[in-house]
């Protein structure tokens, strides 16, 4: 038997135990009660806090008890990625190398949550640095889809989307360096928002990619998201690279969320979508009917630099990690290896040890495009392509209010498909690494699904610091259809 | 072995610790001595997920250093990471600046043995964090202090434009002084702040052939002595390697070599130059810094007379010796002090003597500043011209100065209350002479009479007066009086 609390959105149940009328000890049991019962199935979590949780559920329940004010996410349980330091139990990141590693600091979102009231739950699985479209790349456990359990959940943030899809929590945070927010979302049927590149604050994120990685929420409506980004959004001193109030004010990202984008203009890149299956499009000609019913219009567009995106982004991406990657050797915390003789084995032998397939590839890739003689013809042409792509969005969006795309050329694919597949993993990127390469923001919405059952994700993209108005293009689509009122059946 | 001369060819690269309180990407503190790892944060450690975020003042600093020795500033420059493992570097990356440095094309006048001046080149000037320490005490283990890492880092690097390793001595001895003076680095060398590494090679004609041997770099030198002695080191070992072998300059036959001090030897570190690569590029966690006029001219604003510049000064117009102008200029505290009183109207000379005899030496004791010794540079102007009109003797000057350290009274009044000012009225020495005169007949009857005696009884008589006067008469005025009197 199911506690229905779980079904609630964020902002109704923060509301109703803001209210008294709810307890957050009920709903937070009923999350450890829910991870009792499928967490074995789907595996989203690599660490959970019960008694921490409840302590602070309890704490929340007492602070409403005795009239004190509370925040924004006020007992509302709470999952995050295993890449965010947290000051309590460890961050691995899904890799072996910092298997016992724990930070001795909170990451800025973390310390926002707490601030908020929010009751964290525990630290998703997720790919190993975040590098993977699957989450089959984590160093720990397999985490499988909820609609179905014989395929992956997505990635690299598959935890915490199958923690949102599976009621295992209520919303989560997850990050997103080429896709890994939205293309989990779209392949377990939530909302995963990327904010704009600087939006939210990255102080504490274990770095991937650095100029691309971003951290955003997935939730189960448009809604949850918003009141998610209400928390996080935000200039943070303790990263250079988020941008202050003076160049882009945060907003109230509710406020106006269910007031219709008048005269709403999409463009549609036709070039971009045949590539996906034909289910996935014509999902995304029934979105099309849909917003012209709301009275949008439509233009197609071209995007000529798009075709080389994700050529691009496999250098930057690569070529940032391969340094970001550097510090973890053995020799100040995580896995160090038993068999060294001397330093240089420290190093070799402990990160031969303690990184992953996929991470080393990547390593690899990124220290060539690095290396003397290549970086010109590599990591600087990739640079040049980047800000192509960003002016083709530049131009774009001088002609419409967003982009709409697939998410990902297919719903979700069988666990061990692709894994020993890395080029053809990489291509399922192609929709989402876009954004990331132009530093603007996109979110991933349910949009239908396929003959299988599997959800499809419809996919938006709106110029740098819109967030608001991409929310609230996204809710129109929201209100029009039940997609996000479906759940999985987990068997 | 024929008709040989060589030319010795030196560049420099420096490695200065800018003064900040905190270091050049997170809050915690700069404290050379502190107890291993005690300061130190996420950031310095290079933790998972932290970030970087730019000291300004270090920045400022920087471009400050670059302004003094004449460099170009960029108006925009960016940071990078230059890739690296080893055990004292956390993120095995060092955030510096590779291809866009913020001072480029600047010189350093250094002064020369004979007198004159010598400009040498700087190419370029830029700013990193300096990495952590190994420690290998005793035993099979190494330990990291990383205190250190993280700290602000001034990179300079000269051409190759320095003839001798005296000429090295000097360029280094010159750096300290303009960093100090511009209060940028406490270049204090036993603490690090400093660190050497020439580059040396030697142009050799034998028999009208010109030959240039391998370059050797020594690297991280951290006292000056062992900088010019290095220098003239490899300056005999190339020598005498290219007389025995003949090797000469090729590609990647440069080496690297070590300073032993206790043996006063080069030690041969790399044999050849090893092809690093150091997968330089742009720093993704920190944003590119632009500098504007309006900041730009707010840290010209900073810039001072140079040191050099000044001891020069002080020997033309003020007639100093260069040794004297030279310790008046070594801190930039003592350079303005010494200023205020001249221009406060003391003497130059008179000025400098009791700084250099009295003041330096007391502050040095006291551990603080002249003026912090003694806060009105115009007690000094006074006292200097209390000398020079006789009002008290010059040695009577450096009492005065001690106690004007020690109460910070006025001059005047700490010679009332010491009894030190100088009888100069001539109505009142002339009745103490006159009693002194009837009182030694004989000694008057010797002067006047000349001959061998006059001398020595003139000299008598003059004791007897400054006896009365307890030592305070003016003795040149009484030798006047005796003069008038006595003929």
């Amino acid at each position: 038997m199911r506690n229905e609390l779980l079904d609630m959105g964020c902002r109704q149940l923060r509301d109703e135990i803001a209210a008294g009328q709810v307890k957050s000890v009920a709903a937070t049991e009923a999350v450890f009660e829910a991870v009792e019962k499928y967490e074995e199935t789907i595996g989203a979590y690599i660490s959970t806090f019960r008694k921490q949780a409840i302590a602070k559920a309890n704490e929340v329940d007492e602070k409403i008890t005795a009239g004190k004010k509370v925040g924004l996410l006020a007992g509302v349980p709470i999952a995050v990625k295993d890449n965010m330091c947290t000051a309590f139990g460890a961050t691995t990141c899904a890799s072996k190398i910092l298997e016992n590693f724990h930070a001795p600091y909170n990451a800025t979102v973390i310390e926002k949550l707490l601030a908020a009231d929010a009751v964290i739950v525990g630290k998703t699985n997720m790919d190993e640095f975040a590098m993977g479209s699957s989450t089959e790349t984590s160093g720990f456990r397999r985490t499988v889809n909820p609609w179905d359990t014989s395929r992956v959940p997505g990635g690299s943030s598959g935890g915490s989307a199958a923690a949102v899809a599976g009621r295992l929590c209520f919303a989560a945070l997850g990050s997103d360096t080429g896709g890994s927010i939205r293309q989990p979302a779209s392949f377990c049927g939530v909302v995963g928002l990327k904010p704009t590149y600087g939006r939210v604050s990255r102080y504490g994120l274990v770095a991937f990619g650095s100029s691309l990685d971003q951290i955003g929420p997935l939730t189960r409506t448009v809604g949850d998201c918003a009141l998610m980004m209400n928390v996080i959004a935000g200039y943070d001193q303790a990263d250079s690279t988020s941008v202050d109030e003076e160049t882009a004010p945060v907003c109230d990202y509710l406020e106006k969320l269910d007031e219709p984008i008048e005269n709403l203009k999409i463009a549609i890149v036709p070039q971009f979508n045949a590539g996906a299956d034909e289910q996935v499009q014509k999902a995304l000609r029934d979105a099309v009917g849909t917003y012209k019913e709301l009275g949008a219009e439509i233009i197609e567009v071209d995007m000529p630099h798009l075709d080389y995106a994700v050529a691009a982004y496999y250098v930057i991406a690569t070529a940032e990690a391969s340094s970001n990657l550097a510090r973890y050797d053995g020799v100040h915390y995580g896995h160090r290896t038993d068999n060294a003789s001397d330093y240089i084995e420290v190093y070799s032998k402990s990160r031969a040890e303690g990184f992953g397939k996929e991470v080393k590839r990547r390593i690899m890739l990124g220290t060539y495009t690095l290396s003397s003689g290549y970086y010109d013809a590599y990591y600087l042409k990739a640079l040049k392509v980047r800000n192509l792509i960003r002016s083709d969005f530049t131009d774009v969006f001088e002609k419409c209010d967003c982009i709409m795309t697939p998410v990902s050329p297919t719903t979700a694919f069988k666990l061990g498909e692709k894994v020993d597949d890395p080029l053809t993993m990489y291509l399922s990127d192609v929709y989402t690494i876009a954004a990331n390469l132009a530093g603007v923001p996109a979110i991933s919405i349910p949009c239908g699904f396929d003959e299988k059952e599997l959800p499809i994700g419809l996919q938006f993209l709106a110029p740098a610091f819109s967030e608001d108005r991409l929310l609230r293009i996204a809710r129109m689509f929201e209100k029009q259809t039940d997609w996000h009122k479906k759940k999985p059946v987990i068997s | 072995m024929g008709n040989l001369q060589y030319k010795v060819i030196v560049g420099l690269e420096i490695h200065v610790h800018l003064r900040t309180k905190s270091k050049m990407f997170c809050g915690c503190a700069l404290e050379y001595g502190a107890t291993a790892n005690s300061r130190v944060c996420p950031v310095c450690l290079g933790m998972p997920g932290s970030l970087p975020v730019m000291n300004k003042q270090a920045f400022e600093y920087a471009v400050l250093a670059a302004l003094a020795l004449n460099c170009k500033i960029a108006e925009f420059t960016k940071w990078d990471r230059k890739g690296y493992y080893y055990p004292d570097l956390p993120k095995n990356y060092q955030i510096s600046q590779y291809d866009l440095p913020l001072g480029t094309g600047g010189f350093i006048e250094i002064p020369l043995q004979s007198g004159q001046t010598k400009k040498i080149r700087i190419i370029r000037v830029h700013l990193e964090e300096d990495a952590g320490k190994n420690l290998h005490p005793a035993g099979n283990f190494s330990q990291i202090d990383l205190n250190r890492a993280g700290t602000p880092l001034l990179e300079i690097v000269t051409e190759p434009d320095m003839n001798s390793a005296a000429e090295v001595r000097a360029l280094a001895v010159e750096l300290q002084r303009i960093v100090r003076f511009l209060g940028v680095s406490v270049a204090d060398m036993q603490k690090g702040h400093m660190r050497f590494e020439p580059n040396i090679n030697l142009i050799i004609t034998r028999d009208g052939t010109e030959y240039k041997t391998p370059i050797a770099e020594i690297k991280n030198l951290n006292s000056f002595r062992a900088l010019e002695r290095s220098v003239d080191y490899e300056i005999q070992r190339q020598l005498d390697e290219f007389l025995q072998t003949g090797k000469v300059m090729e590609m990647g036959n440069k080496t690297t070599h070590g300073w032993d001090d206790e043996n006063q030897t080069t030690v041969l570190q790399r044999e050849k130059e090893e092809a690093h690569d150091y997968r330089y590029f742009p720093e993704p966690d920190l944003v590119p810094v632009v500098m504007n006029e309006r900041w730009l001219n707010e840290i010209k604003s900073k810039l001072c007379e140079l040191p050099l510049q000044k001891q020069m000064r002080y020997v033309s117009e003020y007639k100093l010796s260069d040794y004297d102008a030279g310790v008046l200029t070594a801190e930039r505290s003592t350079a303005e002090f010494f200023e205020r009183a001249v221009k406060k109207g003391g003497d130059p000379k008179r000025v400098c003597n009791l700084l250099t005899q009295v003041g330096l030496k007391l502050a040095n004791e006291a551990g603080c500043t002249l003026a912090e010794l003694i806060p009105a540079a115009e007690n000094v102007a006074e006292l200097a011209e209390m000398i020079d009109t006789g009002k008290v003797s010059a040695s009577a000057g450096n009492t005065i100065m001690r106690k004007m350290a020690e109460s910070g009274e006025k001059p005047q009044i700490i010679a009332e209350q010491l009894n030190l000012l100088q009888k100069s009225d001539a109505g009142e020495l002339e009745v103490i002479v006159d009693k002194v005169l009837e009182g030694n007949p004989k000694a008057v009857e010797d002067v006047k009479s000349g001959g061998k005696k006059s001398k020595k009884a003139r000299g008598f008589l003059l004791g007897q007066v400054m006896q009365k006067t307890s030592g305070r008469a003016n003795p040149k005025i009484i030798s006047e009086i005796l003069a008038e009197k006595l003929g």
